[in-house]
């Protein structure tokens, strides 16, 4: 069982973000998403992105997961440039690396849970079977059935396994609880936990919610477009622990 | 093993289906209008070719007086000669025995098996005693004519008996019609073969003959073939050789494929291209929704390419099924129109011919159009950064209409302030949606136009020119006094007598064959109209042209025309165009009958009259003009124009009904979809309403108000749209036999107007139908 250690960061971050900015033009205003940040992400580690709404926490996922690109700034995965504007490679990025997790699940409705997962298996290059990435989010009984037809917390499993059937190298949480209760939310956050610690995948978590914050090896703090801090979790606890 | 992609595709279509529904009649009405209208107009032409050739119909034809037959073989010795027939050909009137009208017909020796312009036997043999005569099939249906039926014919004034022996059509009377008729009348004229012996002994052309048809060999020249078949025949009265194209039957016949042939090219391009317009408008849209499905398939890795192809996929199943049903539609269409023209024409049989050309066309215009539509709107979703994609688009910038910057706001509620505001902000799309609307209206007013056209020209031509009851055409040219003889039969009310005059009219390098005709000045029955249908006065020299011949000819009131005579001295003579007149049927040229006369150096001579009639006496009237041998024949209004409006319905009309029907399916396909569309596209704004407490007819109100009003400004400009493409299609059809004038009745406005309006009101009922059942609680979870 692979655990994040000291050893991993001696390896070398994965990504590297250095004076990231981002503004969008939202209609007639521009909105300073990020106002230059810098961060490190390490082999294997967990990290909770922690932060008020519009404090620039999932532009920066989104840029980490080649759905957009900085206005200024430098990020780096491994070998890929991210910050290049490049369609056909970041294209090849995401397919190959990155798995996304989303708050609203983002399913295909006209597709089965299998077929979702599926989707994403069929075109990956070392991918599980569909069974099997639906076995590990515990939902190898609701294989058939489509998102109409489960809850909101076995539709975010859905949305892992289709996530995690790539065997990605890093896995990108957009507030995977925030449209779930309490309870469903431990359950899909013991599931990511759980693909961070057998697999090893590099997991980023974005919340607003301060309690999840335990299950990290690192939080960072968000405000404003900017990192405010980073603490490292001295006592991490599991996600079955949590309570909010 | 299908990939869930592809499943997707298929649940996805599944769900859509009656917009993809819609989509598909869109394009299997376009397709099937195109192929339709190709077919027929394509195995038309391979019948025509075919039966031509298999029947030798002749290149060159001549009549003249009287030449012998040994000239036969100077004829036959001119250079890119094929072959040559000698003929006899006499106009006879025919007594049937139960029939109380005059009934013409044009007897021609028979030219054997073997001869130009061979008969094609329908029933019995040729003949071959001299009483024994084939008679034309449509004819012979006409009075039912069975073979062994006898009835008599006055040849050069003798009364015979005749034995019909057979039936049977000829490639050189494909259309039979009446000398200075427009239309076929089978009941009052036909065409009949009788033995060459025979008939040559009843007109003293025994050795001798008056009408001659030669084949010209590949590459002849056929101008230097009638110039000297011209210079032979001179001595012997000839009246001018003509090719095939100045051949009556053959001009009638491909004057009116030509008009098919622009039809042909009109309709379908229309209905392709408007199909293709609705189809990118359309496809383009309900891609364009679909921006956040494109955006998780491009996060999951799928390339833009995946993406793209596999909303086109989806393009292409609707079209393909719209193209296979429609295609199959066209087909079967193509099929019967054929058939009734076959029938119309009388050709011996059809040859039916798919070009796979046009369905490869057809297709190909169809693809294109959705595929553009399509790509287009994939490719803008696709473009976006996934990132950008996913979120809700950015609230639009909405400014205040300028309808409430008119001062009218405090009299906008305020879902009419949100309609207005929304069809101003989506500026383009508004526009496009409007254009579709008005582009279906447009089509179904051009499928009406005719209809009305058809009414009025049998108003223009038969109510204010041509007012007689009866016209009398003479076997000769007549004294004057025939004036008074038929002024004095019971009945007769009034006598207006004309001469005509076959001519050849020259203005530099351009001539056209025609008639002259001489006409009383001052006429009541016959009038000549100008361009806003008032009478025009004959002028006392000089000659007034129809304005179209004016136009072939490049003439213009005060120019001077040369005349070539084709009868008697054959003079050639200058004139001075006088003025023009507006015409819808036919061509010529009109002059003042003494006028006339003196052109031709000739004394008061007479070629007919027309008659107006007490109506009561009009059959007593009949068998008086049956029993006068110098009649040649008697043609009756109210008959030109049954036959003008049944010829009508057979051709033109059933092409536009089908247009039309077409053309209603088109616009209601657009219409539905367009608010479908409209429903998904603020779905989850107009739940957010019902939230606050809107009901669900106010909700209603904001989208299909939205809807209503695109509607009710695209029905005027469709109207517009439509007259415009109905004067195009006007133009493009005029030829030397026909004008047509664009005429809309207000009903034609009214029903393209109500298909529309219906077709809103089904589309709105359906959509509220959908918008009854909205999901308010999902609209508050999900992310918009």
């Amino acid at each position: 069982m692979a655990h994040f250690g000291q050893n991993n960061l001696r390896s070398g971050p994965i990504f590297v973000a250095r004076g990231l900015t981002k503004v969008y033009q939202m209609g007639q205003v521009q909105v300073q998403a990020l106002r230059g940040v810098d961060l490190d992400l390490y082999p294997g580690e967990f990290v909770v992105l922690l932060g008020p709404s519009g404090s620039g926490k999932s532009t920066l996922l989104n840029i980490l997961g080649g759905l957009d690109t900085p206005t200024s700034g430098s990020v780096r995965y491994a070998d890929y440039d991210l910050s290049l504007d490049d369609d056909a490679s970041m294209t090849q990025y995401r397919r190959s690396h990155v798995g996304f997790v989303f708050q609203f699940y983002n399913l295909i409705p006209s597709l089965t849970a299998r077929e979702n997962v599926a989707l994403v298996t069929e075109i990956a290059e070392n991918p599980m079977t569909p069974e099997e990435a639906l076995a590990l989010v515990g939902l190898e009984q609701r294989m058939d059935h489509f998102p109409t037809q489960m809850s909101g917390g076995e539709q975010q499993r859905v949305a892992i396994a289709r996530a995690v059937a790539k065997r990605p190298q890093v896995l990108l949480c957009d507030e995977p609880t925030g449209a779930l209760d309490a309870q469903t939310g431990v359950m899909v956050l013991d599931v990511i936990a759980r693909v961070n610690r057998e697999l090893g995948t590099t997991t980023v978590v974005i919340t607003h919610n301060a309690v999840i914050a335990g299950i990290a090896d690192r939080v960072v703090y968000f405000g404003d477009g900017l990192v405010a801090r980073i603490e490292r979790n001295e006592h991490k606890i599991s996600a079955t622990e949590l309570q909010w | 093993m299908v990939k869930a992609i592809d499943r997707k595709l298929w649940r996805d279509l599944w769900q859509m289906k009656s917009q993809a529904l819609a989509i598909a009649l869109v394009v299997m009405c376009s397709v099937g209008t195109y192929i339709m209208f190709l077919t027929t107009l394509g195995s038309l032409r391979a019948t025509q070719d075919s039966y031509y050739r298999d029947y030798r119909f002749a290149g060159v034809f001549a009549t003249l007086k009287r030449a012998p037959e040994p000239l036969r073989q100077r004829l036959l010795a001119i250079s890119g000669v094929d072959q040559v027939e000698t003929r006899v050909m006499a106009n006879v009137r025919l007594d049937m025995p139960s029939f109380n009208e005059p009934v013409n017909a044009l007897m021609v020796s028979d030219s054997g098996p073997h001869g130009l312009n061979a008969l094609h036997l329908r029933e019995g043999r040729r003949p071959m005693r001299p009483d024994e005569v084939v008679v034309s099939t449509p004819f012979a249906k006409a009075h039912a004519l069975q073979p062994g039926d006898r009835f008599y014919a006055i040849l050069n004034g003798r009364r015979q008996a005749l034995t019909l022996v057979g039936t049977a059509l000829s490639p050189e009377f494909v259309q039979q019609l009446r000398p200075g008729s427009v239309f076929p009348d089978y009941k009052r004229y036909g065409v009949m073969w009788m033995g060459r012996r025979a008939l040559g002994q009843a007109y003293d052309m025994d050795g001798a003959f008056n009408d001659m048809a030669l084949s010209l060999r590949p590459g002849a020249d056929s101008q230097f073939v009638i110039d000297r078949v011209d210079e032979l025949l001179k001595p012997y009265g000839g009246l001018g050789a003509y090719t095939r194209r100045d051949q009556r039957s053959h001009r009638f016949l491909n004057q009116e494929l030509e008009q098919l042939g622009v039809l042909a090219s009109l309709f379908p391009g229309m209905f392709m291209g408007i199909a293709a317009f609705l189809l990118n408008v359309v496809i383009g849209r309900l891609v364009a929704m679909q921006r956040e499905q494109v955006a998780t398939l491009k996060a999951f890795g799928y390339s833009n390419i995946a993406v793209l192809w596999h909303f086109l996929k989806m393009v292409l199943v609707i079209v393909v099924v719209g193209v296979i049903s429609g295609t199959a539609l066209g087909v079967w269409l193509g099929h019967v129109l054929s058939g009734i023209y076959m029938e119309f024409y009388n050709f011996p049989y059809l040859k039916f011919s798919l070009q796979p050309g046009t369905v490869v066309e057809a297709t190909a215009a169809s693809l294109l159009a959705a595929g553009a539509g399509a790509v287009f709107a994939v490719w803008r979703s696709a473009n976006l950064r996934p990132a950008q994609a996913m979120r809700p688009e950015p609230p639009g910038i909405y400014r205040e209409s300028w309808v409430e910057k008119l001062g009218l706001r405090r009299w906008l509620s305020q879902p009419t302030r949100m309609i207005i505001r929304h069809i101003q902000r989506r500026a383009l799309k508004s526009t496009l949606t409007l254009l579709g609307i008005a582009m279906a209206c447009g089509i179904i007013l051009t499928g009406l136009f005719q209809r009305d056209t058809v009414g009025y020209m049998v108003n223009v031509q038969f109510g204010m020119a041509h007012r007689e009851d009866l016209s009398v055409t003479f076997t000769d040219p007549a004294a004057y006094r025939a004036r008074f003889d038929l002024q004095n039969l019971p009945g007769v009310q009034h006598v207006e007598v004309f001469r005509v005059v076959p001519v050849r009219l020259r203005h530099g390098h351009l001539s056209y064959r025609t008639g002259i005709r001489g006409m009383e000045p001052g006429g009541d029955i016959q009038r000549l109209l100008d361009a806003d249908l008032r009478p025009v006065a004959l002028p006392p020299d000089g000659i007034l042209l129809t304005d179209f011949l004016a136009k072939l000819l490049d003439l213009r009131a005060g120019d001077h025309v040369v005349v070539e005579v084709l009868e008697g001295n054959r003079p050639v003579r200058e004139a001075v165009v006088a003025g023009l007149v507006k015409e819808y049927m036919g061509v010529s040229g009109y002059m003042d009958l003494a006028a006339l006369n003196r052109f031709m150096q000739e004394g008061p001579v007479l070629s007919g009259a027309y008659l107006s009639v007490d109506s009561a006496q009009l059959a007593s009237l009949y068998a008086q003009l049956k029993g006068m041998p110098r009649i040649a024949g008697v043609a009756g209004r109210m008959q030109e124009i049954r036959n003008f409006n049944r010829v009508m319905n057979e051709t033109m009309l059933f092409f536009t009904y089908v247009a039309t029907v077409f053309a209603v399916i088109i616009s209601f396909g657009v219409i539905y979809n367009s608010a479908r569309i409209a429903l998904t596209e603020r779905g989850g704004e107009l739940a957010s309403l019902r939230v606050l407490g809107f009901t669900r007819a106010e909700i209603a109100y904001i989208l299909l108000g939205e809807l209503g009003i695109l509607t009710l400004f695209a029905i005027p400009l469709g109207l517009l749209l439509g007259e415009w493409m109905c004067y195009y299609i006007a133009h493009k059809m005029q030829n030397d036999l026909f004008r047509v004038p664009v005429v809309l009745m207000p009903r034609a406005y009214a029903f393209a107007a109500l298909v529309v309006l219906v077709s809103a009101i089904l589309s709105g009922l359906a959509v509220r139908r959908r918008l009854d059942q909205l999901d308010l609680i999902a609209v508050l979870k999900t992310a918009e």
